[in-house]
């Protein structure tokens, strides 16, 4: 495409052509007003003068019959000016007054016509225009009184050539400053476009330019800006996952390997077959648990999980947790508890089961108090692990507390992300990826994973929006007080 | 028992006629849609195995149609698409079970037995009763012999489901997702805890025990050997 034909493609230059358009329709309006009204005042202005002298000139004749007539026209012809007279006889000769000659006929219709003439006076061969009256008297006589035209025309022309000037004006104007517009708007608009080519090319790190006007362009190019931003931190984080993943998947592959070879290497017996096999198919299990864990990580990040949502009530699935978990934990050494009250979701119900059950089992597993207290009583409250499901105000809070060892403040953020495990319970059993589950079950439902402290030890909570409309009927209900099961 | 198999990898095919005919079942197979359609349609099969994604005629529309004409031989859906929501989707078509690739083979017959059993078992008796072990669903009273048990309503529904499926494979899988209705799979033995709290209730000072574990599948009740 020619520069050119790039330029008149622009929406700025269609834009001005469009406005040069209706101005110049506007002017010629405005002019064409203004002659049509110039030329129907000079018009009234001479039959209303002509009408005037036509009356006087036939009180005359009235009065002083044709020789009183005659002698008026006469004296009035000679006066300089653009008057007309003319006086024929009934066989059509001219008597008296100024016109020397007429289009043919015109003597013969009666009242108002348009007319080319020459002065009787006059020594040029030009035809001029006059607006003339013809007017019948008695014994067929004619008289004929009117108005040269040459001032009518003049101002007409006047009007004619202001416009004609106006309109050039306006295109050239018009065409020059849509140029220069769109120019101007095609050269910020090409210079992020070519970003945008390096920037598809691989360039990430490169930023549209943004100008100091803050108008429109330099807006898009912010927002641009800020969606790279962003794009740029998921790729980052994304690449992080894939090289964690690839890492964590990888040791307990290589693992599975190596046993297996161990196998055909050393094992001689069945059982010695049967064992290495049975290890191999636990081995692999864990790998497809991870996986799974994974994805569906995956699917709670990208929304996809979005169709299954419908209403109830996170008590419900505290309390189903707690009965679920209450015999693990007595087994553990722990003892796990659940405290309810009205708590209305619209969500995935089996996601925030799944997210809540592996913060209860990160308590069971991590959350045995460091030291134990000698105190019997205090012992006990050491190892009691607390689900708790409440509404506060425009969320629900479903949290899980144990009196472990915490989680240092430094620390909170960064295990949330996949695959990292403190080094504190790298040699427990487990994959790293239940924060991270719970974080993204939290985010698809529009809330967030806090990590706090419990003051000696960590509580969890999945911080929901509650149900919007959820509160009016739940105010008949009777639950407020919260509930303790053991 | 027969089984027809509707899958198109040929190595999980054959492996899965093998492991079938194996424990004395007969399987026969299906590589595409089409052939699994009419050879379903015509065939007196107890159990359809049918993988989801299927040539020329996929796994969904293929129960749709059995299940339009009228035929309502249960079936289990095998399916690499793991997921709540791909799960709700398969039983809305008219499966009657759906187990996620990859599946291990004692699962899958565990399941397989559960639903051939489905059409003729007992199921609907209001009285479960194995060896001296008694179980009235209407009262939700438990005895074994002349004691009287007393269980949580949760150890209730986990023994009703037992011995509804008495003499059966049932897996934690399966006990997760029908006694507790909860279909993620949870890192710990949460159901052997469950598990064996119960067997302390109803085996724990008798002489038979009648509540075993399966190794490597999962759980049944039944009595008699050992």
């Amino acid at each position: 495409m020619t520069a050119f034909g790039k330029l008149i493609r622009t929406t700025a230059f269609r834009l001005t052509l469009v406005y040069l358009f209706l101005f110049a329709l506007f002017a010629a309006s405005l002019l064409g007003y203004f002659a049509w009204n110039t030329r129907r005042l000079i018009t009234e202005q001479i039959t209303s003068t002509v009408n005037a002298e036509v009356g006087e000139v036939t009180e005359i004749y009235n009065r002083r019959g044709l020789r009183g007539l005659v002698f008026t026209i006469g004296n009035r012809a000679l006066r300089p000016g653009a008057n007309l007279y003319l006086v024929t006889a009934p066989n059509g000769q001219a008597i008296a007054g100024n016109v020397g000659s007429l289009a043919p006929g015109v003597m013969g219709i009666e009242g108002w016509t348009e007319t080319a003439y020459r002065r009787l006076d006059d020594n040029d061969n030009t035809d001029h225009r006059a607006l003339v009256r013809v007017t019948e008297m008695t014994n067929g006589f004619r008289l004929l009184i009117g108005r040269d035209l040459e001032e009518r025309r003049r101002l007409f022309g006047i009007v004619a050539k202001a416009a004609q000037w106006s309109i050039l004006v306006v295109v050239v104007l018009g065409i020059g400053g849509g140029i220069f517009v769109a120019r101007r708007v095609l050269q910020r608009i090409d210079a992020m476009t070519g970003t945008a080519q390096r920037i598809m090319a691989g360039d990430l790190s490169d930023r549209l330019p943004v100008g100091r006007s803050g108008d429109e362009l330099d807006r898009l190019a912010e927002n641009l800006n800020a969606m790279l931003e962003r794009i740029e931190a998921l790729m980052t984080g994304l690449k992080e996952v894939s090289d964690n993943i690839a890492h964590d998947l990888k040791t307990p592959l290589t693992r599975l390997r190596n046993r297996a070879e161990e196998a055909l290497a050393r094992a001689g017996s069945e059982a010695g077959y049967r064992a290495a096999l049975e290890r191999t198919i636990e081995e692999s299990d864990g790998l497809i648990r991870t996986f799974n864990a994974l994805l569906m990580i995956a699917r709670a990040e990208s929304g996809q999980a979005r169709g299954n949502m419908d209403d109830f009530d996170a008590a419900e699935v505290a309390a189903g947790i707690h009965e679920l978990y209450e015999p693990l934990a007595e087994d553990g050494g722990m003892s796990l508890h659940v405290v309810t009250g009205p708590s209305p979701l619209h969500g995935n119900r089996e996601l925030i089961s799944q997210a809540l059950a592996n913060l209860v089992e990160n308590a069971i597993k991590y959350g045995k108090p460091v030291v134990q207290p000698i105190d019997p009583e205090a012992a006990a409250a050491a190892k009691e692990i607390l689900i708790e499901a409440r509404r506060e105000d425009d969320s629900v809070l479903l949290s899980v507390a144990d009196h472990g060892p915490g989680i240092p403040e430094a620390d909170r953020k960064h295990v949330v992300e996949r695959f990292v495990r403190l080094e504190a319970s790298r040699t427990l059993p487990g994959s790293g990826l239940g924060l991270s589950l719970a974080s993204a079950v939290a985010t698809l439902h529009g809330g967030e994973l806090r990590l706090g402290d419990a003051d000696p030890g960590l509580i969890a909570t999945l911080v929901l929006p509650a149900r919007a409309g959820a509160a009016d009927r739940l105010a008949g209900q009777t639950q407020d007080v919260p509930q303790k099961a053991a | 028992m027969r089984l027809l198999i509707i899958e198109d990898d040929r190595e999980s095919a054959d492996y899965l006629v093998k492991a079938f005919r194996e424990v004395g079942y007969i399987a026969d197979l299906a590589d595409d849609g089409e052939e699994g359609l009419s050879m379903a349609e015509s065939g007196d099969y107890d159990v359809l195995v049918v993988d989801r994604m299927l040539p020329k005629r996929d796994g969904l529309s293929l129960i749709g149609t059995l299940r339009e004409k009228g035929n309502r031989t249960p079936v289990l859906i095998l399916s690499a698409l793991g997921q709540v929501d791909d799960r709700i989707k398969g039983l809305r078509a008219g499966g009657d079970d759906y187990l996620p690739k990859p599946y291990s083979f004692a699962e899958l017959l565990a399941r397989v037995e559960v639903l051939s059993r489905r059409n003729v078992g007992p199921a609907e008796e209001t009285v479960y009763r194995v060896g001296d072990l008694e179980l009235d669903r209407l009262s939700h009273r438990v005895a074994r012999g002349k004691d009287e048990l007393t269980l949580q309503p949760r150890e209730f529904r986990l023994l009703e489901y037992l011995m509804k499926h008495a003499g059966q494979v049932v897996t934690r899988t399966m006990l997760l997702e029908n006694v507790w209705d909860y279909h993620f799979d949870p890192q710990t033995n949460v159901i052997d805890v469950h598990i064996s709290r119960l067997r302390s209730k109803i085996d724990k000072g008798f002489e038979r025990p009648l509540l075993h574990t399966i190794r490597g599948a999962g759980y049944m009740i039944r009595d008699g050997i050992r």
